[in-house]
């Protein structure tokens, strides 16, 4: 969450960790007869164990302390049974770090009135959908807030949650686009590349015009167009 | 009798051009005359459940509800026909009477039975859970401008149950989208819009990346959309609903979605308002059957104390009676709910006072 601006809930400081390979974006779909459909979600061992990792080191390097995982258990007994077998597993190899379950649809009730109980969330490929977009919208909205994409070997930045206005000819002519979300985004792809000092210049920069609450776009209640924002933040780097 | 035969059957004819059978709306029930009473079944629950269920007798005594309860308690045997702790009789009370409220109830864990929410969905093919979601005037929460409804396919989707290993270390789940039930979802969602005043109806979805089966479910949306021009309809993705709700939730009228986004919506929008002590929910099934419920737990540690809020099963009751066409009664006990609630005066633990389950009801009862 960025200080100076006007949300409903403070004290937000989330990291949602979403597993972007299998589960129910595995693009099956069958029909089965013409008025019945079939999507199949799919959970391995092997995608739930590498995601399980990366939570807890990036828990452990970057000094946060609690990992929660979201899930349906009660429901899906199999397939998020399988997803939270892996993180059981791996939990128990970082005795320092706090690890947690929490239902869906509970998450999502306690995420609007209680963020504050939240750290690292980690969550199946669809869930992973459903709780960074509404974690943005407490905390100021997808305009602001930045993501990754993380590999075996390449990484790709963009950002955290869309939530629908990719590809809106009418926000470009407008120039209403609000580009914080993908600065923040570049300056994690810093920290990524190990150039933590050129990372928190630019983050810094942004924290600041926010703070300032001058130069914001639309989405912010601001009047001031993308261009004016940048160069907003350019003038705050030292 | 005969009348009342003649009346149904002459509403059928002029309400619809076909009467279809699997429509809900085809068997509409008459309470004309008042001195009729109602029997609706009450399942006071477990943990609070007969303390709050006392409270809603209560207060529909000093109202003069013309409903007369049959209750119903869950067994601690397992039922063979049913094969849970809810007995045959119970599910054939309810399917008789067509109209039931539900307290909390709390599954014995153990093998060799069914849950028993699942159960009563199943027996009673309660295919859409309605959760009217408004803020209360008085009791503060980060919104304050809430007023929406929220109606949930409660029968396949997600849910479906349908799992299976298929080597080791690889698990399927399966999604079921079926025409049938999207539309009888959609179609309750529309007429419930237009029975109770709403303007518009969102279908919420994920149909970019779940092309076929969201896309099947939208389909039978904008079917059933075209045979009420009156009402707005339109189509939000999942992820932006999520967002617009915590931003901004007086965007949103009437929702309607599949079974998991329905999950996670309603108990989004229950934690908008104040949580879900104090959501009313009612489940719709075949024929015209109601079972309004609390969804809130059983709460064990506050049981047979006098401090359980009665607020969601109130809130339920009133849902039952709206269906019942009771709307001046169901009227009289909400304000009555939220004048109590909002005075400040009588408010117990949970929102933030000292009042007993009983003091409370009594204040309920005086608005009245």
């Amino acid at each position: 969450m960025k200080p100076g601006l006007p949300t409903r809930h403070e004290n937000v400081d989330i990291v949602v960790i979403r597993e972007n390979t299998v589960g129910e974006y595995s693009g099956l779909e069958y029909e089965v007869v013409p008025v019945v459909f079939e999507s199949v979600k799919v959970i391995t061992k092997f995608c739930s164990e590498r995601i399980a990792k990366y939570p807890f080191e990036y828990a452990y390097l970057n000094d946060r302390r609690k990992v929660t995982s979201v899930h349906k258990v009660n429901i899906m007994k199999l397939a998020d049974g399988l997803f939270l077998e892996s993180f059981r597993r791996v939990a128990t190899k970082y005795p320092t770090i706090e690890y947690n379950e929490i239902i869906l649809d509970n998450c999502c009730m306690q995420l609007v009135s209680k963020p504050e109980q939240f750290d690292i969330m980690v969550t199946p490929n669809l869930y992973g959908n459903h709780v960074p977009n509404t974690s943005a919208g407490i905390a100021g909205g997808t305009g602001v807030m930045p993501g990754g994409n993380v590999g075996a070997e390449h990484a790709v930045f963009e950002q955290g949650a869309s939530a629908g206005n990719v590809g809106k000819e009418k926000m470009v002519e407008h120039k209403t686009v609000n580009p914080v979300a993908l600065l923040l985004s570049s300056a994690m792809m810093l920290r990524h590349l190990q150039f933590p000092s050129f990372s928190d210049r630019l983050e810094n920069a942004v924290k600041n015009v926010i703070l300032e609450g001058k130069y914001l776009t639309k989405d912010l209640r601001g009047d001031f167009t993308t261009q004016e924002a940048v160069d907003a933040v350019i003038a705050n780097i030292e | 009798m005969a009348t009342q035969l003649l009346r149904r059957r002459v509403t059928q004819i002029l309400s619809h051009g076909s009467v279809n059978p699997s429509s809900p709306i085809s068997v509409t029930r008459h309470f004309s005359s008042a001195a009729e009473t109602i029997r609706a079944t009450l399942f006071p629950g477990d943990g609070i459940g007969p303390e709050i269920a006392e409270s809603v007798k209560q207060v529909f005594k000093t109202a003069e509800v013309p409903i007369e309860w049959e209750e119903h308690y869950v067994g601690d045997k397992v039922d063979p026909r049913t094969q849970s702790f809810l007995t045959w009789e119970s599910l054939e009370s309810v399917r008789r009477n067509r109209v039931g409220l539900k307290g909390p109830m709390a599954t014995p864990i153990g093998k060799g039975h069914r849950s028993l929410n699942l159960t009563l969905r199943k027996e009673l093919n309660l295919y859409a859970n309605v959760r009217p979601c408004y803020s209360l005037p008085g009791y503060k929460t980060r919104y304050d401008d809430v007023n929406l409804i929220t109606i949930r396919e409660n029968t396949e989707g997600e849910y479906s149950g349908l799992e299976h290993q298929v080597v080791r270390g690889v698990v399927e789940s399966l999604k079921i989208i079926t025409r049938q039930a999207s539309l009888r979802v959609a179609e309750y969602a529309f007429h419930y819009a237009k029975t109770h005043g709403r303007e518009r109806v969102s279908a919420i979805h994920k149909a970019n990346i779940m092309q076929k089966t969201d896309g099947l479910f939208l389909k039978c949306c904008r079917e059933v959309a075209e045979k009420y021009p009156e009402i707005t309809y339109e189509e939000v993705v999942i992820d932006n609903c999520c967002m617009m709700l915590v931003k901004n939730p007086a965007l949103f009228d009437v929702l309607v979605m599949p079974n998991l986004y329905g999950d996670i919506i309603s108990d989004l929008c229950a934690g908008l308002i104040g949580g879900l002590g104090l959501t009313p929910s009612c489940n719709i099934g075949e024929g015209g059957i109601a079972l309004a419920e609390a969804v809130h737990g059983s709460a064990p540690d506050i049981a047979g104390k006098n401090m359980a809020n009665p607020t969601a099963l109130l809130l339920s009751s009133i849902s039952m009676l709206r269906h019942l066409n009771l709307h001046d009664k169901a009227d009289r006990i909400q304000d009555a709910i939220l004048n109590t609630i909002a005075e400040g005066k009588y408010r117990t633990a949970d929102l933030g006072g000292t009042s007993t389950t009983t003091d409370f009801t009594k204040a309920i009862c005086d608005h009245l």
